[in-house]
């Protein structure tokens, strides 16, 4: 007996009365949804993913879309969404994929800290009149300064920094590979983060030939499948990072389908046509704090010392302990990758159920760092589910020095986050390879529509600096009194080191 | 709000804290009455070997047992007495004002390249945080603390501050805004010879706490001045930057600045403001830091509060007011002031 079909998700539907027959719609859905009988555009609902690639594109506004009320039985415990998953894999047997970020609705702790401003006696400062310094050093710093200061007042430094990256804005782009996203859109991050003065990461899919010309402000990836990685790649990089674990997908590897290696990622990854690009889960060659300590030296050695390496690591229950060793290591950075990251492909069971939320690790890794006295040896950067500029002067009061955005930039560049990235088939050519689609994507107008997002946020962040009388960055950082905690309980306030409204 | 002023005579002569006195009941208006503090370097020729320690008690048994006792563990107590007080109409008494002179064993601090004075900062911390009733305010040598809350003319006449004599004198007569006028609150604060007054507030105080936290400071007294003395002795003392690059370390010039300087210049304020990003401080502040050996007066980058500076001879003032300075002495030359975080330095020269 068949388990039958489950309840359309969405429901399309074409006012006829404004429709123009002009098949837009037609061209422009990669899932399929319409098709044509004689002179009529017919719709299959069931295909669509809520893209809204054709709503963006019809020239008569006559599409509609909604999201169907569930019409099961209501339950509060056997949701629709445990119905229908179990029904999958009954008929399957198989592991649920899921796209995008995690999509339970567990409470977003941003949401629930509130940031200050002055008020008389404390004078706001006015960005546009005062100066406002976002600018930030990714690296390691010493924690003392060794200078000699001659008998004619001459100073003499004598400690040597070692490098560090500049960035004029504590925003940059997470590392999403070639191979989950498309040339054309990493070609408009890449664009935009030179245009802001900023960085991006490669993902682990190696770096094609189109972004050299950028890659003065591109992160190179080291993780575990090493794809792309040999000594050109390294020297490429203004900076390398090791990527031992991902927010939306904490302890297991990477699945790039063989269908999605044409020739060029082939190329740029280093692997064989149509073969499948698997990342195993641990580096193999990383069992413990020293060996990957190892691996951060060879890298460096590798380099001659000049490029700083980050190593990113999943937020976890343990993350704090696991950075401490990190810092004193020889790396320069730790990535932290909040539980709300986003990702091409991953089981559905890990992106919902697995890690914890970035603010609640940050601020634990930020304290055990402070507790060590270590924490200047290393920079903290925040990612998974930054979603505006408040998120971001949030995470740095919590103790990162910069953030990672990754959905966001996607949004900047027409994504709807419909999550289906690991099909392959985005209609706005951003997750996707097929030519017809990621030709959709003008790297030109999108690389402004992301750096537009950089700055806008980047002005947020300096309007919120001056309203609470900050301006430098360093000032923000750590600086939980300038948080209260909103309706949050006791025992995650005393995680975040905040203050409850009113204390 | 707040009223400040500081004073030093480069010859080492000897002031009395009258005048200073009167110069700081002048800034009246920058109080609130809620606290008054002065600090006078040179005061104790008799026991210039020992770390004067000023505390207020809120009874003399336990807590001072407790210290007491911590005090015999650690070193030796050469003397000790209630500080001198005058019972003021407008004041009112909420703790004893105790002092001890006390040699500590510099031995019992092993690995440490200013052993003694790591001994007396571990009392500090140690008392402030951790005994009930005790709060050390001052702990430096050859010098004192005299604060309470009340008005810049009663807490002076309350400790009879004319009867010291010091060749630096640092003063402040507070508004205060984020945490309760109590006596602890006042200023100045201290550790060990750093004696800070400020007029401001610091919003980069979270920041700053949990940097000097990290480094073993314990911030006891809800204030923001609290961190700029732990800053000056962790950054002048434990780390040896002289005064000038420790003021460019709080107060550094802008970016914009520092990429406009000459090659050698740019790489050591690049370096500091790397290495100690996390020391500097924002939002609007003035501050005259004191030591045996001199004063130093800054304002924050953008100068939001008011430094004036006067010269007479070999005496230097740095002030919230020249009215102020012009009290003190009304023969006062060279008023002028600073530029946004650029320091004056008043160093002895005898």
């Amino acid at each position: 007996m068949s388990l039958g079909s489950v309840p359309l998700k969405y429901k399309i539907t074409i006012d006829r009365e404004q429709c123009m027959h002009c098949m837009r719609c037609i061209d422009n859905c990669s899932y399929g949804v319409y098709h044509k009988e004689d002179d009529r555009i017919i719709i299959d609902s069931r295909k669509c993913t809520a893209c809204h690639h054709c709503i963006s594109m019809c020239p008569r506004d006559a599409i509609s879309l909604q999201e169907r009320p569930v019409d099961y039985r209501s339950h509060p415990l056997w949701t629709a969404e445990a119905r229908e998953d179990i029904i999958n894999q009954a008929r399957t047997g198989k592991i649920i994929l899921a796209g995008m970020g995690n999509a339970k609705p567990y409470p977003v702790i941003f949401d629930r800290l509130v940031l200050d401003a002055c008020q008389v006696t404390n004078p706001s400062i006015d960005p546009l009149r005062e100066p406002m310094e976002l600018r930030t050093y990714l690296g390691k710093k010493p924690s003392k300064l060794e200078i000699d200061k001659k008998d004619n007042g001459d100073v003499e430094l004598l400690t040597k920094l070692t490098p560090n990256l500049k960035l004029e804005t504590p925003i940059m782009i997470g590392h999403m590979s070639y191979g989950a996203i498309s040339l054309n859109a990493q070609l408009s991050l890449a664009k935009a983060v030179e245009k802001t003065g900023t960085f991006m990461g490669t993902g682990e899919g190696g770096l094609h030939e189109a972004i050299y010309p950028y890659q003065k402000n591109m992160i190179v990836q080291v993780a575990s499948g090493r794809f792309g990685v040999d000594i050109n790649y390294l020297e490429r990089g203004a900076a390398i990072e090791i990527k031992i674990g991902q927010g939306a997908k904490p302890g297991i590897g990477g699945h790039l389908p063989g269908e999605k290696v044409c020739q060029d990622v082939s190329c740029t990854r280093m692997i064989p046509l149509g073969s499948d690009a698997i990342s195993p889960a641990p580096h193999h060659d990383i069992y413990s704090i020293e060996d990957l300590a190892q691996l951060v030296r060879s890298l460096k050695e590798a380099t001659e010392w000049k490029k700083p390496v980050f190593v990113k690591i999943a937020a976890v229950h343990n993350a704090a302990a696991i950075a401490a060793g990190i810092a004193r290591s020889s790396a320069d950075a730790v990535v932290i990758d909040g539980f709300r990251g986003g990702s091409g492909a991953t089981p559905k069971v890990f992106r919902d159920n697995v890690g914890i939320p970035i603010e609640a690790a940050v601020a634990s890794v930020d304290q055990k760092l402070k507790d060590q006295g270590i924490r200047n040896k290393i920079s903290v950067i925040a990612s998974g589910g930054i979603r505006n500029s408040a998120d971001i002067a949030k995470s740095i009061a919590l103790g990162a020095d910069a953030v990672y955005i990754g959905t966001g930039a996607l949004i900047a560049m027409g994504c709807r986050v419909c999550g289906q990235c690991y099909r392959g088939m985005c209609p706005w050519g951003i997750a996707t390879q097929r030519p017809d689609l990621v030709e959709r994507l003008d790297p030109e107008a999108e690389s402004e529509h992301v750096a537009n997002l950089i700055r806008s946020w980047t002005l947020e962040l300096s309007e919120l600096m001056g309203a609470a009388g900050i301006n430098s960055i360093e000032s923000l950082r750590s600086n939980r009194s300038r948080l209260r905690g909103y309706m949050l309980d006791e025992g995650t306030l005393d995680v975040l080191q905040v203050k409850p409204v009113g204390a | 709000m707040c009223g400040i002023i500081g004073v030093i005579d480069r010859k080492r002569a000897l002031m009395d804290g009258s005048s200073i006195r009167d110069a700081l009941s002048l800034m009246n208006e920058r109080g609130s009455g809620e606290g008054a503090g002065y600090a006078a370097y040179g005061i104790y020729p008799d026991y210039q070997d020992c770390y004067a320690i000023h505390v207020f008690f809120d009874n003399i048994v336990e807590p001072k047992s407790q210290l007491d006792h911590m005090l015999h563990k650690w070193g030796r107590i050469v003397h000790q007495e209630a500080i001198p007080t005058y019972e003021q109409e407008g004041l009112k008494r909420s703790h004893i004002p105790w002092r001890y002179f006390f040699k500590p064993y510099s031995d019992l601090m092993a690995g440490s390249s200013t052993p003694e004075d790591d001994v007396m900062k571990y009392i500090v911390m140690e008392t402030n945080s951790n005994i009930q009733g005790a709060l050390i305010f001052s702990s430096g040598k050859n010098m004192g603390v005299f604060k309470a809350s009340g008005w810049p003319e009663d807490v002076a006449n309350f400790y009879r501050i004319e009867d010291y004599k010091g060749y630096i004198w640092l003063a402040h007569n507070r508004y205060p805004t984020n945490t309760p006028g109590w006596w602890g609150g006042a200023h100045p604060f201290n550790l060990l010879d750093w004696a800070v007054v400020h007029n401001g507030e610091i919003t980069s105080y979270g920041t700053n706490r949990r940097y000097v936290e990290s480094n073993g400071y314990t911030c006891s007294m809800f204030t923001d001045t609290e961190v700029v003395a732990y800053l000056f002795d962790l950054l002048g003392r434990r780390h040896g930057l002289p005064e000038d690059i420790v003021v460019k370390a709080l107060a550094p010039p802008f970016w914009d600045e520092i990429d406009n300087m000459p090659e050698k210049e740019q790489e050591l304020n690049h370096a500091i403001r790397l290495t100690y990003g996390p020391a500097l401080m924002n939002g609007p502040f003035a501050i005259v830091v004191a030591t045996h050996e001199g004063i130093v007066g800054f304002t924050d980058r953008i100068k939001l509060r008011p430094l004036v500076i006067g010269e007479n001879g070999n005496r230097l003032y740095i002030s919230s007011e020249e009215a102020a300075i012009r009290v003190m002495d009304p023969e006062v030359q060279n008023i002028h002031m600073p530029r946004a975080g650029e320091p004056v330095i008043g160093r002895l020269n005898v």
